[in-house]
């Protein structure tokens, strides 16, 4: 994956350009946003990630531009002004997804893989299926091993988001985001209460498990040993 | 320089207006009432005039020259006003009071002003007069007058008096002007001296108020009252800095304690992984509890009410409870909520969705009994509530409660209670729900469930419209 990363702090570039390519991506760098904006409209990228306070061009308008001229790379913003507000206007100016900083790196993998898949042409499936597991979009319903399993609908949504990222990690925050709306950090862990409610009913009474926890960063569903 | 201030005020310079005004005012009614009163008195001089020679004409018909000249040489005896001048054909004088007049008096028609001149103490005097010439019928000639001197006099005097008011009328005003100018500019010094001290960064210093509540002291209080509310803020930065540099550098001490102690005596990669791990979640609190104490000071500076958009807090409260529900179900507490009828306010979704999620973390937190049978006490109630202007949620727990006098406290940035000192929780979520209640023009009291905590996150059903928050 060809990712470009606009970033102004050399040092934090650099360990984000070196995790990228250990994770086997094509991190490509620049310093400001002029040079940012000028690579992104030429280069073929699979996602950009942009801070948003560069110089020479501030984020936002790096994203501004891009969008009027109408490349559609997905974008990943990275700031250090995490609240909500800020995020809105983040997503406004044309972002696709937020992270603020600190982050963990874990995080903004997951974050950026799921960007790049969800920009690639989505085969319009109704139906999901991880190894023994279908989840059917139109009946609404989940089967294992053609056995249905009955899902709360918030545990539907959870699986749902889940086998649609299959075979990636998705962290708990994407999850808070996606399935429940939420932009804030709930101080208990409900994430896992919710996923270990999930997993016992459609891993317990089968031999292979599909809904692995990737420690230190989240929740992945695959078909496949651990 | 203190007069040059003092002219320069504005209650002087509204004085000079004010003065100008009246005396113009004063100038026209008393040239009004001197001018309406000689005339009157002219009026009465020409009848009496008239009349008098009316009655001299009568004694000359009578007895002729002689006996006007008799009459006239009698009357000119008698001490008062009435001057008198009688003359034959040729114009020699036979009787009167005047001596001589100038021919100009004799060959005018009808009456005439002049100046006459008579005996006084040291020598003469030239007085003013108002006579009128008469011929008669033998070419005789009369002229019947009045001194007008007193006349002349009056109008003196009233000149002078209205001048002389007017200088003391001017005196007693600038010398009014002044003080009330010196008053008004010395309650204007107080504030203008206290602003100062505040800029030089004494900020707990305030305008003294006076007990008459006028306009000054009505300024006065409502500038205290900003100066109370930017004290506040103040004091919340600094005790933001205060929390940072006490309860992020506690767990950062700790964290570079347990690096320094990896290097030094635990060799082998597995123990230098672990405590790497350890070190990534030590920073991960420290993230977290930065983020929080940034949103609450965030809030804290942010004014009430601001453009919010309508939403359904039913719905926000069951999305909060539906995410902890396993939660206290996995601690044993059975969780219910219980909607308002229909509950749409304005608001800011997020934040009010991560103080209810506070709130309810607090009670799944603390709100249980150790030691008691699972679902064996009646668990944790939340409901929604509409009443009046504002919206209310209640979230109340059955656990061992909080004490009355830490109620109060437990809002606080970073204050926790003994009881829950061991347990994870960064002493920040009633904080930062009490903040979200704030700028949405409500608060978050915390009360007795008998037993337990019944907390209450009250929010004005109108996101707090700016006119509301005078109160």
């Amino acid at each position: 994956m060809r990712v470009l990363v606009v970033e102004d702090d050399a040092k934090a570039a650099g360990y984000l350009a070196n995790a990228l390519k250990e994770s086997g991506h094509n991190p490509e760098l620049a310093a400001d946003g002029e040079s940012g904006l000028e690579r992104a409209r030429s280069g073929t990228y699979d996602v950009l990630i942009v801070d948003r306070m560069l110089p020479a061009r501030d984020g936002l308008s790096l994203i501004e531009t891009l969008r009027q001229d109408g490349v559609r790379t997905p974008v990943l913003i990275l700031s250090a002004l995490g609240a909500v507000d800020d995020r809105v206007r983040g997503l406004r100016a044309g972002g696709d997804d937020y992270l603020a900083k600190p982050y963990a790196f874990t995080e903004l993998l997951a974050r950026i893989e799921a960007l790049a898949r969800r920009s690639a042409p989505e085969k319009a499936s109704t139906r999901y299926i991880v190894g023994d597991l279908v989840l059917d979009r139109l009946a609404h319903q989940v089967t294992r091993a053609g056995e249905p399993i009955p899902l709360q609908p918030r545990e539907y949504r959870l699986l749902e988001y889940l086998v649609k990222n299959a075979g990636q990690v998705v962290t708990r925050t994407m999850l808070l985001e996606h399935v429940w709306d939420y932009h804030f950090d709930p101080q208990t862990n409900v994430i896992d209460v919710h996923i270990s409610r999930l997993r016992a009913k459609i891993d317990k009474n089968f031999d292979r498990p599909l809904l692995h926890t990737v420690r230190g960063a989240g929740y992945m569903i695959r078909d496949g040993a651990d | 320089m203190e007069l040059i201030r003092l002219l320069r005020t504005t209650a002087f310079r509204l004085f000079l207006i004010y003065f100008a005004l009246f005396a113009i005012t004063a100038g026209l009614a008393v040239a009004y009432i001197y001018w309406q009163t000689n005339a009157l008195l002219g009026l009465q001089l020409e009848t009496a005039i008239r009349a008098e020679l009316q009655s001299l004409d009568e004694q000359y018909r009578a007895g002729g020259l002689d006996q006007l000249r008799r009459t006239i040489a009698e009357r000119s005896e008698t001490p008062g006003n009435s001057l008198y001048l009688l003359t034959d054909a040729e114009g020699h004088r036979l009787a009167g009071t005047l001596k001589a007049v100038s021919s100009d008096l004799w060959n005018s028609s009808g009456s005439v002003i002049f100046v006459y001149r008579r005996p006084a103490p040291g020598g003469t005097e030239e007085r003013l007069a108002y006579a009128v010439a008469f011929r008669l019928k033998d070419s005789s000639r009369l002229i019947v007058g009045r001194d007008i001197e007193d006349r002349r006099e009056f109008g003196r005097v009233v000149r002078s008096a209205f001048l002389w008011s007017l200088a003391a009328m001017t005196l007693i005003g600038i010398g009014g002007g002044l003080l009330i100018g010196r008053s008004l500019l010395r309650r204007i010094e107080a504030v203008t001296e206290t602003s100062r001290q505040i800029m030089s960064g004494d900020l707990s210093r305030r305008i003294p108020v006076g007990s008459s509540g006028d306009e000054f002291d009505r300024l006065a209080s409502s500038l205290n009252a900003m100066l109370q509310r930017i004290g506040e803020l103040v004091d919340g930065f600094k005790e933001v800095s205060d929390n940072i540099a006490h309860d992020l550098k506690t767990p950062l001490t700790r964290l570079r304690n347990r690096i320094e102690t990896a290097l030094r005596d635990t060799p082998g990669q597995d123990a230098y992984r672990e405590a790497l791990q350890a070190s990534i979640e030590e920073a991960d609190d420290i993230i977290k509890t930065f983020d929080a104490l940034l949103s609450i000071a965030r809030l804290e500076a942010a004014a009430p009410g601001g453009a919010r958009g309508e939403l359904d807090l039913n719905a926000i409260v069951s999305g909060v409870c539906d995410l902890y529900e396993p939660v206290a179900e996995e601690r044993g507490l059975k969780l219910s909520c219980t909607p308002a009828p229909a509950a749409r306010i304005r608001g800011e979704p997020q934040l009010i969705a991560q103080a209810v999620a506070n709130l309810l973390d607090n009670a799944i937190k603390y709100g249980g009994r150790p030691g008691q049978d699972r679902f064996a006490e009646p668990g944790i109630f939340v409901s929604v509530a509409l009443n009046g202007e504002n919206a209310q949620i209640t979230v109340a727990d059955h656990g061992p409660g909080i004490p009355e006098p830490d109620r109060e406290r437990v809002l606080k940035r970073f204050v926790r209670l003994e009881a829950s000192r061991s347990r994870p929780g960064s002493g920040l979520g009633l904080s930062l729900a009490a903040a979200v209640a704030r700028i949405h023009g409500g608060n978050v009291t915390l009360l007795d469930n008998e037993p337990g905590v019944k907390a209450v996150l009250t929010l004005r059903r109108d996101g707090a419209a700016p006119a509301a928050r005078a109160s």
